[in-house]
């Protein structure tokens, strides 16, 4: 059994964002990265299969983007994947979802895949399309908005998530993509001995003009912070002081206290 | 311009939600048709046309055959947008529809900007972006609660429709919401524990404040989700949906999908280190501190 699991690298989302000189994303100065959190799910869940498969599958951690992006793919083979491919793009800030998307189905269209697994949505951009679309373009089942996950003998058992904590049951058959969300498993931390060998682990360089033959579909034209709409008073400086207003406050405006 | 508008059924209903496509298209100031798959029961309250494709031979949840059918009304109609609401459904079939049609996607639409452009969040709400789509029709998501619910009223004009093409995906049944705990609908009082309290360790010193202003414990989802607090504590649209007279929100960003389920609240008070995080585009007081210095002196001070 073979599975990709794609991960994207994302700035921490504590982070203050800028405009970039282009104006339409963020500057990366200043910015801290990490594995999109929906993607720990899904590096987890091809681990768990892999394990309770006896070790058998082959796990390949993929991610687009810059030199920065090893660093993720690194983290996915510490967790317990068994080989790494880095698509090279300097520029993968500039490719819309539907040609992040071709360059992850161009990349699988050889490799025959059972399983492809990817987050629900980047926590940066979150358009929650790119697994779906690499669904439609190897022509795989898919199953998005995933919380419960078994599989047995070529069959993929999916809870999807609902509104309203309702959840809906979904067989389908491998060839498979299944979009992972939150809550999905425990993803593990990475123990130093296997942070060790993921150093030795085999990560692929493949240039993304090797994989990139779709124009984009969508361009960008504006980034900027949302209009204030909130008119929350703001409490800043000493603790007592803020405790003190803020007991005022309450004692003001709520009927809560008394 | 026309708008052909995806409406979402679960077990035989219109979900409440789908008349905030009505509510975009008046803005957009579009024609309208729409598309449901399920049955009489579920038409709107809407005198348009309505293309109605039988749930009991597609299924509520079969995408492979339900992109085919918006396919299907999209030759007759030629919109030029095709519109979902940015749900379980619609984020599911949306992109399908969107490969299918090799046209445009914009995910999670929260305003229409100048020129053809759409407004859309991103770096979890706290920025947003304009995209511009090359291509028509576009397909397109609105995020919930962006635009208002509008029942246009009248009786539909019903057309059946159909389409051929097998579904790869068995859908096996619903399972309902796990409800166990305290209903927090009821509380008069929240205090809401979010991934900024830190460690499961910390939980008692939030339960302190929730005790001394004699109301509940909430959580957000991470929190739930890494088992430090019961699935029926989660506050947002995956949990419930509270109003109380005063809800706190400890160590909580603000994400959409929490701010769903809270933001009705009488009194919102936000503790967060970050005076940016999203949380105070709805609260009446952010305190811009730690969390776990402000608490426990703000219950200190309580208990007096
Ligand atoms: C002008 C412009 C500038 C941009 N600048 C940046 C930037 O500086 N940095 C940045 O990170 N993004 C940037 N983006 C966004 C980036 O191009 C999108 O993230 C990309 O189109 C993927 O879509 P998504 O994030 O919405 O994926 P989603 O559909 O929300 O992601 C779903 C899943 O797809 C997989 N996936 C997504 N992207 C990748 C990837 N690169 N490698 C492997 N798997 C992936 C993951 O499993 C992820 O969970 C920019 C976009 C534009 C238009
Ligand atoms: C389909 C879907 C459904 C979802 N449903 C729900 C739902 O029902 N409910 C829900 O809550 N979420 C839901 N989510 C998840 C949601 O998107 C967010 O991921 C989640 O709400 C974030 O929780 P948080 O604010 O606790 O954590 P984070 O977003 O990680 O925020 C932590 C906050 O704590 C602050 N902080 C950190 N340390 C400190 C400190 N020491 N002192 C003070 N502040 C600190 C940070 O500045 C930050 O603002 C859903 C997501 C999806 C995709």
């Amino acid at each position: 059994m073979k599975i990709l699991v794609c991960i994207k690298q994302v700035p921490d989302m504590e982070s203050r964002f800028k405009p970039d000189a282009s104006g339409v994303w963020y500057a990366e100065t200043d910015l801290a990265f990490r594995v999109n959190e929906y993607d720990e799910y899904a590096i987890e869940q091809a681990v768990l299969l892999k394990e309770q498969l006896g070790g058998e599958p082959e796990v390949t951690v993929l991610s687009i983007g810059a030199d920065r992006v090893v660093e993720a793919i690194k983290k996915g083979l510490s967790m317990g994947g068994d080989r790494g491919v880095h698509v090279q793009d300097a520029a993968a800030h500039l490719k819309d979802s539907w040609q992040v998307a071709s360059i992850i189905a161009a990349y699988a269209a050889g490799e025959g895949f059972d399983l492809i697994l990817t987050g629900l949505q980047s926590q940066d951009r979150g358009s929650a399309q790119v697994g779906v679309t690499v669904a439609e373009l190897l022509d795989y089942a898919c199953a998005t908005t995933v919380v419960g996950f078994g599989y047995a003998d070529g069959t993929v058992t999916v809870k999807r998530e609902l509104e309203g904590g309702v959840k809906g049951t979904v067989r389908l058959k491998t060839p498979a993509v299944v979009t992972c969300q939150l809550g999905l498993n425990q993803p593990r931390y990475p123990t130093l001995p296997n942070i060790m060998k993921a150093k030795k682990k085999e990560v692929r360089v493949i240039p993304v003009a090797e994989l990139l033959h779709q124009d984009q579909r969508v361009a960008p034209c504006e980034f900027r912070a949302p209009a204030k709409k909130g008119s929350a008073v703001v409490l800043e400086g000493e603790l007592a002081d803020q405790v003190d207003r803020l007991i005022g406050i309450l004692k003001d405006k709520t009927a809560v206290l008394r | 311009m026309k708008l052909l508008l995806i409406g979402e059924c679960r077990e035989g209903k219109l979900l409440e939600y789908s008349y905030e496509l009505f509510g975009f298209a008046s803005q957009a100031g579009a024609e309208t048709a729409m598309l449901i798959v399920g049955g009489e029961g579920a038409l709107p309250g809407y005198g348009g046309t309505v293309y109605l494709a039988d749930a009991g031979k597609y299924g509520e949840y079969n995408p492979d055959l339900h992109k085919r059918l918006v396919q299907a009304v999209v030759e007759r109609e030629r919109p030029d947008y095709v519109v979902f609401m940015h749900t379980s459904y619609g984020w599911d079939l949306a992109p399908r529809v969107a490969a299918l049609l090799k046209v445009p996607q914009v995910s999670e639409v929260v305003a229409l900007a100048e020129g053809g452009g759409f407004e859309r969040p991103c770096l979890s709400q706290k920025m947003r972006q304009v995209v511009k789509p090359k291509g028509t029709p576009v397909v397109l998501t609105l995020q919930g609660g962006a635009f208002p619910a509008l029942v246009p009223g009248g009786t539909p004009q019903v057309q059946p429709i159909d389409a051929a093409g097998e579904g790869r995906l068995e859908f096996l049944g619903y399972e309902a919401a796990a409800r166990k705990g305290v209903d927090l609908t009821k509380a008069e009082v929240i205090v809401s524990v979010g991934r900024g309290v830190g460690k499961k360790e910390n939980i008692p010193v939030i339960a302190e404040l929730a005790r001394v202003l004699g109301g509940e414990v909430g959580a957000s989802r991470p929190v739930v989700d890494s088992g430090w607090m019961d699935a029926g504590s989660q506050v947002g649209v995956t949990g419930q949906t509270v109003s109380p007279k005063l809800y706190v929100a400890c160590g909580i960003s603000g994400a959409i999908q929490h701010l769903a389920g809270m933001k009705k609240s009488g009194f919102i008070v936000a503790i967060n280190k970050d005076k940016e995080a999203p949380i105070a585009g709805v609260a009446d007081v952010l305190v811009v501190a730690d969390v776990m210095q402000f608490v426990p002196a703000l219950t200190a001070k309580l208990a007096k």
